[in-house]
């Protein structure tokens, strides 16, 4: 009887934090169907009385370019990761694997690099944008963030228990330095790769601030920045187009997360960081 | 690079050794150049700038600009701007990091014992995470309207009075932070969830021989002790996530009412890239930074102990 008791108050807490949870989500998607006059109604529905949502996800979609903004943000966050990872695996590795001249300096910038907040250099980032008159760039958006500290980080954490006696067998059979992180040691490290990319794409694709700062033009909107521009829009005040554009806003990242959850979590326990 | 590499076989004469060690040499400059010249031009330049930028006057745009030693840090001390913006992120965060650490330790550890509903909840409270924050926050916007939003209304239904969440000086900073305590929780939850099943079940099982089954001296006795480095960790990433809170503030706010929810990086944002005033702007960042650092040590000190694939 008690366990019974404890179950039922386990499960009201978890049920009450759930609906927090899920409120506004569950706000969107219902006003995204719902005509005007419906949405705030003194009793909430979950289904409405007359099903609008073609006129509000038209008059989203056609008053906005919310596809533009979903393209944009999908190159964006694709720009940055592959560069991140072309740059921060053969770091990773030579910080892992080889002697050379100033590795012990290169990884407490590394170090000194984890601890820098993305906002503190992007005040002199902006100036040098500016002078080089490249602000309004899909290259301005993703530059900054082409260096992953925390990739060279995790990745060389993970080379490092990669085994020696491989490399070194790979070497005397005549493969170069280059192939080996490439084809034998990139390989093995899959699941690292794996969680940086879902935490970097998670990071870039819903960050407001760089895109808000380098970016003026509509057309070259993320995600977030897009919202922003349609919620500030004449349609800010359609609150069913507001909701259908959101939803569409929001979707494709959490129905990544939905088909991949294993991944996302995995990913996000493995990087550990925000 | 890798012609070096390749020339070295086991039927060369000479002992590998000394080759390998030119080899390595080469490879290792030649992998760690381009992270190095990313590093210098997107972080240690842009610092170093921030730095000299803070003791001058330069706007964007000017062709003369001039030092003035400390000006703008006197300034930045004078301004009821930017007070008001430290006493709101410092209560912010004062809000965020207890409610952000301590609900999602809750959720963790009663999702823990779950079986079949685990991860229906685990997705559940993970969800936040991964939407788009702005696109939320306009429906948070909705739900707390005064007069018509739902929230409003179910208090009204359980005989409250109407209340202004967002144009109330008083509550807008709690309700900010309600709104990031429900984006954070579900990242906070999935880290305490690895933690917790990092424990040993011997443990329990030892503390049940010493006669402590309940559940508060269970979780005294072995999982707040164990969670020790996670939940450590955690409070340090909460700490910093909270300083840097701008999303909300830019777009269901902008620093009101009357200044109630101005915060540090969001008077960053307005002094250096609306009014354009860089080193005013400047002397800010140097000012939040101030702030995270300390965190941002030490999240990298407990990082380096915490990672070990």
């Amino acid at each position: 009887m008690r366990r019974l008791v404890s179950l039922a108050l386990v499960h009201a807490v978890l049920i009450g934090g759930a609906v927090f949870m899920l409120l506004p989500f569950v706000f969107m998607l219902t006003s995204a169907i719902k005509p005007p006059g419906e949405i705030f109604e003194a009793t909430f529905r979950l289904w409405p009385r007359q099903f609008y949502g073609w006129q509000n996800f038209e008059s989203a979609l056609s008053t906005a370019p919310l596809l533009r903004f979903l393209l944009n943000g999908l190159i964006v966050c694709g720009g940055i990761l592959v560069v991140q990872l072309l740059v921060a695996i053969p770091c990773a590795y030579a910080l892992a694997k080889l002697k050379f001249p100033g590795r012990p300096i290169l990884f407490s910038l590394v170090l000194l690099g984890l601890c820098i907040p993305v906002q503190a250099p992007s005040l002199p980032l902006y100036i040098a944008f500016a002078e080089l008159g490249i602000l309004n760039t899909y290259l301005s958006m993703m530059m900054p963030f082409f260096l992953s500290v925390f990739a060279i980080f995790l990745f060389r954490q993970f080379f490092k228990s990669y085994p020696d006696e491989i490399i070194q067998a790979a070497r005397l059979d005549g493969v170069g330095e280059f192939e080996i992180v490439w084809r034998i040691v990139v390989p093995s490290a899959w699941p690292a790769i794996a969680a940086f990319s879902i935490f970097s794409v998670v990071a870039h694709w819903n960050d407001l601030y760089w895109p808000l700062i380098v970016v003026s033009d509509t057309k070259l909107a993320t995600p977030p920045l897009g919202m922003m521009y349609f919620a500030d829009s004449e349609l800010g005040s359609n609150y069913g187009a507001l909701a259908a554009g959101a939803t569409i806003i929001t979707a494709p990242l959490v129905i990544a997360f939905l088909i991949a959850r294993r991944h996302f979590l995995a990913g996000i326990t493995m990087t550990g960081i925000k | 690079m890798t012609t070096v590499a390749a020339q070295v076989t086991p039927l060369d004469a000479a002992p590998p050794a000394g080759r390998q060690r030119w080899v390595e040499r080469f490879a290792g400059l030649g992998f760690a150049a381009p992270a190095f010249i990313l590093l210098v031009l997107t972080n240690l330049a842009p610092l170093a700038a921030l730095a000299f930028l803070s003791f001058t006057n330069y706007e964007l745009g000017a062709l003369d600009f001039s030092f003035v030693g400390f000006k703008n840090f006197g300034a930045a001390l004078q301004d009821p701007v930017i007070r008001r913006s430290v006493t709101n992120t410092l209560l912010y965060v004062a809000i965020v990091v207890p409610g952000g650490v301590l609900i999602s330790l809750l959720v963790a550890i009663l999702i823990h014992q779950r079986k079949r509903t685990r991860s229906l909840y685990e997705v559940i409270y993970f969800l936040p995470v991964t939407s788009t924050l702005i696109a939320m926050a306009t429906m948070w916007q909705f739900l707390l309207h005064p007069t018509l939003g739902l929230i409003n209304q179910a208090l009204k239904g359980l005989g409250f009075a109407e209340t202004a969440f967002l144009s109330e000086p008083r509550l807008v900073i709690p309700t900010l932070a309600a709104i990031g305590i429900w984006q954070l929780v579900g990242f906070n939850m999935v880290l305490f969830l690895a933690g917790l099943s990092a424990i040993p079940r011997d443990l329990y099982e030892a503390v049940d021989i010493d006669g402590a089954s309940h559940p508060i001296d269970r979780f005294l006795k072995v999982t707040w002790p164990m969670l020790g480095p996670t939940t450590m960790f955690v409070t340090v990433t909460t700490f910093i996530t909270a300083f840097k809170i701008f999303d909300t503030v830019a777009v269901m706010t902008r620093g009101g009412p009357g200044g109630a929810s101005e915060v540090l990086l969001y008077a960053i944002y307005l002094e250096g890239f609306q009014y354009f005033h860089m080193s005013y702007a400047a002397t800010l960042t140097l000012v939040f930074l101030a702030f995270t650092l300390v965190f941002s040590v030490l999240q990298t000190f407990i990082l380096d102990r915490r990672v070990h694939y």
